[in-house]
């Protein structure tokens, strides 16, 4: 799909005067949120960093509608908009905008709740692997090594795999995308908003401050997640799991960029250890296994049905 | 008139479909489950046009409920005991939105250990939140006040959720003849949805970001004028029902015998109605006494008890409820205002009822004419608690 960024609405969804830090993703993530959207998506968002970009009232830097709300209850929120819109016949599309705590931890139960019964949202978990709003804090989308405020010495356990957990709800679309490739998150995002039920979308998105890289470097540090294989960009609509254009290369494991120059730029690495970094790559070609096999197999089995 | 024979759950549920509410989440729990079953079979045989979210959690249901209502719906759910513990943050945000919800509490004691029976912790435990909380007697008036709710909530000068409270199968699951009107007249009555603001994409409001605390404070002040403004609505509501369907309870407070009476017993919920049978055999036996019940636990009605109480010999407050370390939350109330009094009555706090023993009209009738041989004898004083662990009969 080709997709030319000019030609998209000229409307600031993020106006200037944001709270951001320097270098922020949220922000990034948000403007091409309005790039896709436009007028027609109400944000829902759960505590987090996001709370706070918006800036302080009378004032809020975000051009969406928005209801702020408490932190496990994003889903639940957006579900019970999108039931009210429904019923006064209301043309909206209500988009859950939560971080990576309060959608794979504290909001989980609400997230898996809303995708089990297929409300009519799309959830958009930003992550940038901690607690980042109340000072880098471990979650359980921090990998594995990394340093925060809560694993001085690296954390010892690796990040959870939460898209392919949405996977397994068997919603009709879930997606991964990185603020580093604009062009993919904004087609995604049209796609989810074409169809009537749960879409979840998996936004990686690297923190300048939490994992200790320059400002000027997130969309350099977004990129090589993708190329050293660290994260993967795929897609699963109608039940086929599809590896996307961006990381489809790196299925070759030759094509993938030594995790060492992910890991270098990134301060939050500084303790690991080599057998750390083994460790790590381990787990990147385990993962990468596991997403081809479903491609594959939910491919197959899509031609059988067929 | 059209009256059926219906627990308290289900005089609120068809009070549910009466008002035309457009989304209801909610999650099961003794004693409330029956409202939301009650409510899915209505929706499910096309009986009720609303949307049925079956959340994962209490803390999702007034979320959902929550957002059904700034999007613009009439929105409600119920909940009771652990079930409104866990959505407690949600009621801060709920009223902090300004935003009209109507919610049903079935009053459940809190565990440990596990008790499913009336006990008024729950509901007590939400007087900080902003809600209007209020709690029936019977299950006519379940139904009632659950109607009433929408037309508190939703005027212009209110803006704020409210509970309607109900005591755990003392209503929710004992039948009673109710009276659920007809559906046109209620039509009549209570107008479509209103409320403060919507959102959605027409009207691109933001709500809830971080506010500087000169700003906050200023909110937390509108809505304690809200809440003063409040009063006045449930009044005029309560009056306005009365005239439309015959039936008034007396606003935010019910006067029972109390005009005439030396002493005042002050409660709230179903236990009033043995209360009231209780005061009748006293004043057969000479004992002049009254009932202030208390329907409104929020907002306070500090005026009328007041009034009530100016120049009552003795105050009985009977609390289902203790706040640790302190007394019964409503003799806490009640005792702040008649303090206001230049003059204070003597009070005492019973707590009784408590994890739902059972407290009958004879208990009721010991408690009151010990507390009144009491003053006769000592005097004035004050007694913060004094717990009655009821008799064997």
């Amino acid at each position: 799909m080709s997709l030319n960024l000019r030609k998209e609405p000229d409307i600031k969804y993020v106006r200037p005067g944001d709270a951001a830090c320097p270098g922020c993703p949220e922000a990034m993530g948000l403007r091409y949120l309005g790039m896709a959207l436009g007028d027609k998506a109400i944000l829902v968002v759960p505590a987090g960093c996001s709370s706070v970009i918006q800036g302080i009232i009378p004032k809020n830097s975000y051009h969406f509608p928005t209801v702020n709300i408490v932190f496990a209850a994003g889903a639940s929120t957006a579900a019970g908009l999108a039931a009210a819109y429904e019923m006064l016949g209301k043309d909206a599309v209500v988009v859950v905008w939560a971080g990576d705590g309060g959608t794979s931890d504290i909001g989980f139960a609400s997230l898996s709740g809303a995708a089990e019964r297929n409300d009519n949202i799309i959830y958009i978990c930003v992550d940038n692997e901690a607690y980042m709003n109340t000072g880098i804090q471990r979650s359980s989308l921090t990998p594995y090594g990394a340093w925060t405020t809560t694993t001085w010495k690296g954390k010892r356990e690796h990040k959870k795999d939460l898209p392919l957990i949405m996977v397994s709800h068997r919603v009709p679309y879930v997606a991964t995308a990185s603020v580093a490739y604009p062009h993919d998150f904004i087609a995604k995002l049209k796609k989810a908003a074409s169809i009537r039920g749960f879409k979840y979308i998996h936004l990686h998105a690297p923190c300048p401050v939490g994992w200790k890289f320059d400002a000027d470097k997130t969309v350099e540090v977004a990129k090589l997640a993708v190329e050293t294989g660290m994260w993967i960009l795929f897609e699963y609509h109608n039940g086929v799991l599809r590896i996307s254009p961006p990381s489809r290369p790196y299925m070759n494991k030759e094509k993938r960029k030594p995790v060492r120059e992910y890991i270098k730029l990134q301060d939050r690495f500084r303790n690991l250890r080599d057998e750390d970094l083994v460790e790590l790559e381990k787990r990147i070609d385990e993962t990468w296994n596991w997403y081809m096999m479903l491609e594959q197999w939910t491919s197959r089995e899509q031609k059988t049905l067929e | 008139m059209s009256v059926l024979t219906l627990t308290g759950n289900y005089a609120v549920a068809w009070a549910v479909k009466r008002a035309r509410v457009q989304v209801v989440a909610a999650y099961p729990i003794t004693p409330q489950t029956t409202i939301v079953e009650k409510i899915s079979q209505m929706v499910e045989n096309g009986e009720m046009n609303a949307k049925l979210i079956r959340v994962e959690s209490e803390h999702s249901a007034l979320a959902a409920t929550f957002g059904a209502a700034i999007g613009g719906a009439r929105a409600f759910t119920a909940t009771a005991s652990h079930g409104l513990l866990y959505m407690h943050e949600v009621l801060w945000w709920t009223a902090g939105a300004r935003v009209p919800v109507v919610m049903a509490v079935v009053t459940r004691a809190i565990g440990p250990p596990w008790n499913i029976w009336t006990d008024h912790s729950d509901i007590m435990d939400q007087r900080d939140t902003g809600w209007i909380i209020s709690m029936a007697e019977d299950n006519q008036e379940a139904f009632d006040l659950t109607l009433q709710a929408f037309r508190i909530t939703e005027d212009d000068d209110v803006n704020l959720p409210m509970i309607v409270g109900l005591d755990a199968f003392i209503l929710s699951h004992t039948y009673a003849p109710v009276d659920v009107l007809e559906q046109e007249d209620v039509d009549k009555w209570l107008p479509p949805r209103k409320q403060l603001y919507v959102i959605d994409s027409e009207n691109r409001y933001s709500m809830g970001n971080i506010a500087y605390p000169k700003d906050y404070m200023l909110m937390r002040y509108d809505i304690e004028r809200a809440m003063e403004r409040a009063k006045k609505i449930i009044e005029k509501v309560d009056r306005e029902y009365g005239e439309y369907f015959g039936r008034s309870y007396g606003g935010l407070i019910e006067c029972y015998k109390c005009s005439d009476a030396k002493y005042l017993v002050a409660l709230m919920g179903a236990w009033a109605g043995d209360a009231k049978e209780a005061v009748d055999k006293l004043r057969e036996n000479g004992y002049n006494v009254g009932i202030m019940r208390v329907r409104f636990i929020r907002p306070l009605a500090v005026e009328k008890i007041l009034e009530y109480a100016s120049g009552k010999k003795g105050v009985l407050v009977m609390d289902r409820s203790i706040s640790f370390g302190s007394a019964g939350p409503l003799f806490i109330e009640i005792s702040s205002v008649l303090s206001m009094n230049g003059k204070p009555p003597a009070m005492k706090g019973v707590l009784a009822g408590i994890g739902g023993v059972d407290v009958g009209y004879r208990d009721i009738m010991d408690i009151i004419s010990k507390f009144v041989d009491e003053v006769e004898e000592r005097g004035w004083f004050v007694k913060r608690q004094e717990w009655f662990f009821s008799h064997k009969r």
